[in-house]
């Protein structure tokens, strides 16, 4: 009986092991099998996709990638937008839920209501496409900017869990002592709340790097393109070639790049994947070392929130 | 200002507590407003008066004449829902929205739930955190390259066709892409594998806050781990998995415009034109502002009724639910 258990249990061990280790392998896989293709030689891999490791190993597509002008100017331009809205937006957040979970915060409704009415009243794509061109932020840099300063209320619900874990009473002394608002905010409420701030800032900053919705919506310059908006035009012109191709396949200088890079050492290809792959970098690694924060914030978002 | 200070503790010796409630003063509720007001003046900008713009949904309006046109254009009452209601791609388009969602839901609730139960069952804690962080990955990837992934394994030249001729499992390439009848498939795999991982978190720490005494007593109970997995783990996470259908049933009408524009092409239109897609294209590439507009309301006012009503439904039969 007891060793039945054991047994059974040892079974168990085994399989539970190995239904992980093919998730871990269909988890990771992709991402091996893009770096891999992206390095092999061009011409030698119209014979078929490498699986395990380049069969002619190239650098030249990553190189190609690299110093192409028009993929770093998308680059810089979805790097500065990252850095400045993340910034500017988990400040924004903190700031105003410090305010908004203050007790003797007066007229406390109304806050609430136009915070729940911004998430559950979804913004329509045609309205907002109309608000921007009366704004004058359409097809301009503002627009990766102006509309998304202020966070989702959600983000507000997140940090005032983390807030509340924070003493009342070192709020009241503060106050007593004559501390205004901006000075305990400052002094008590941001280095105390690293850990949220830090989780936050990474989805905000991963939201606004993988977005090409705003490119895709709200811009016509082809020098406002963002780099996920340049690697979908990649990958549609790629894929364009034995299907109808898209609007957003025709387009100069991606057929440039392609053109130059038919034949040789690259194909259209390799720059794709290897575009793929650059472009996921500043994301992979980010992510294993804030792990510990996100989860905590996860964490306490549902638990509490 | 200064007074304040001072008066204080006089008003708290005088025992007059009650007439004096701290941070009730002019100056920190200006501080406070100081605080608050850009974020709620940007809130008005960008999610309150866009609202507005719903009218035009119950208008003939014209795109070229601008923002004042909102206003001026002529009412047309539900003309622009029944141009919607009679098109050829709306019945399709509505399938293929409710479709996809339930698909992806029943698939990827039951899973990712038994993918944290299981990933629970690991003894070795270093192997789970490595299970996690593996599994995360794709999370963090953006839908443009995760699915251009796809698009470059499952083309008719790619690994996937590759691998399977090499094991001559097929002829001919299959064209998972061009041929409508595989779109559904793809769009529920991919988003899988891509938020399992993610997707489990909020599981896992529902099962961390079970009370251990619960298994211990179950294990001299004679209950075996599938028991225990059943019997206690499942009902005592209930609100959570609760809270996730809550987001599903709400979600009917809302897909994941980043990853189906990802996989779309005019081949597999037939099964890929969801509402999002279809506002999008209508919208703003043939300018039917009006129209697209019209769909887009028609879907709001259903995602709050479907939000509200799964949200009252669980916490009738649950007791607890989001609000």
């Amino acid at each position: 009986m007891v060793q039945n258990g054991v047994r059974s249990s040892r079974t168990f061990q085994i399989v539970n092991i190995s239904i992980m280790v093919i998730l871990v392998f269909l988890a990771v896989y992709p991402f091996f099998f893009s770096i891999i293709n992206s390095l092999n030689d061009g011409t030698d891999l119209r014979r078929g996709p490498v699986l395990l490791w380049p069969r002619v190993f190239r650098f030249d597509s990553w190189e190609k990638v690299l110093s192409d002008s028009s993929i770093i100017k998308a680059g810089m331009i979805t790097l500065s937008r990252t850095i400045i809205v993340t910034v500017i937006q988990i400040f924004n957040t903190a700031l105003f839920t410090y305010a908004f979970s203050r007790p003797y915060l007066k007229y406390k409704k109304f806050y609430v209501a136009v915070g729940f009415a911004s998430m559950y009243f979804p913004g329509a794509l045609i309205p907002t496409f109309l608000l921007y061109n009366w704004l004058g932020i359409y097809d301009t840099y503002w627009v990766y900017i102006t509309p998304i300063l202020v966070g989702s209320f959600f983000n507000v619900i997140i940090f005032n869990a983390n807030y509340k874990a924070i003493p009342e009473s070192l709020f009241e002394s503060a106050k007593m002592d004559g501390a205004n608002e901006f000075r305990i905010f400052f002094s008590i409420v941001l280095p105390l709340s690293k850990s949220v701030i830090a989780a936050i800032s990474v989805f905000v900053a991963v939201w606004i790097w993988n977005d090409y919705g705003t490119t895709l919506f709200f811009t016509q310059n082809t020098d406002l393109q963002t780099i996920q908006y340049y690697i979908l035009k990649l990958i549609m012109s790629n894929a364009g070639a034995d299907q109808v191709s898209s609007a957003a396949s025709q387009n100069a200088d991606i057929t440039k790049l392609i053109n130059q890079t038919g034949i040789g050492r690259t194909t259209a290809e390799t720059i794709q994947l290897a575009a793929m792959v650059i472009a996921s970098i500043p994301m992979i690694i980010m992510y294993p070392f804030t792990q510990k924060f996100f989860i905590k914030g996860v964490m306490l978002g549902s638990v509490k929130g | 200002m200064y007074d304040k200070t001072v008066d204080k503790p006089l008003l708290l010796n005088n025992e007059k507590k009650k007439t004096f409630k701290l941070g009730h003063d002019f100056r920190t509720q200006f501080e406070l407003g100081i605080m608050l007001w850009p974020s709620i003046l940007h809130i008005f900008i960008f999610v309150i008066i866009p609202l507005f713009g719903y009218i035009i949904a119950f208008k003939d309006y014209d795109p070229v004449s601008g923002v004042a046109g909102i206003f001026s254009s002529a009412w047309n009452g539900w003309n622009n829902f029944m141009i919607m209601f009679n098109s050829y791609d709306f019945i399709p388009m509505l399938r293929n929205t409710i479709g996809m969602n339930l698909l992806a839901s029943f698939v990827s609730i039951p899973v990712t739930l038994f993918f944290a139960l299981f990933l629970n069952e690991i003894t070795s804690s270093k192997f789970k955190s490595f299970v996690q962080t593996a599994t995360y990955l794709p999370h963090f990837i953006s839908w443009v390259i995760y699915g251009g992934l796809f698009v470059t394994l499952l083309r008719s030249d790619g690994a996937v066709n590759y691998i399977l001729k090499q094991l001559h499992l097929v002829n001919k390439p299959i064209p998972f892409l061009s041929d409508p009848s595989f779109f559904w498939g793809i769009a529920t795999v991919t988003s899988l594998l891509k938020d399992l991982g993610w997707g489990a978190i909020l599981y896992l720490a529902a099962i961390a806050g079970v009370d251990m005494a619960l298994y211990e007593s179950a294990t001299i109970d004679g209950a075996g781990r599938f028991k225990k997995m059943f019997y206690i783990t499942i009902p005592c996470i209930k609100p959570t998995l609760m809270i996730m259908i809550i987001f599903a049933v709400s979600g009917i009408l809302n897909n994941n415009f980043t990853q189906i524009y990802v996989f779309q092409n005019s081949l597999n239109l037939p099964t890929s034109q969801v509402i999002d897609t279809y506002v999008y294209q209508f919208g703003l590439q043939q300018l039917q502002f009006n129209v697209a507009t019209a769909i887009q309301l028609m879907k709001s006012v259903f995602a709050l009724i479907l939000l509200w009503g799964a949200n009252s439904l669980s916490k009738k039969m649950t007791q607890s639910g989001l609000f």
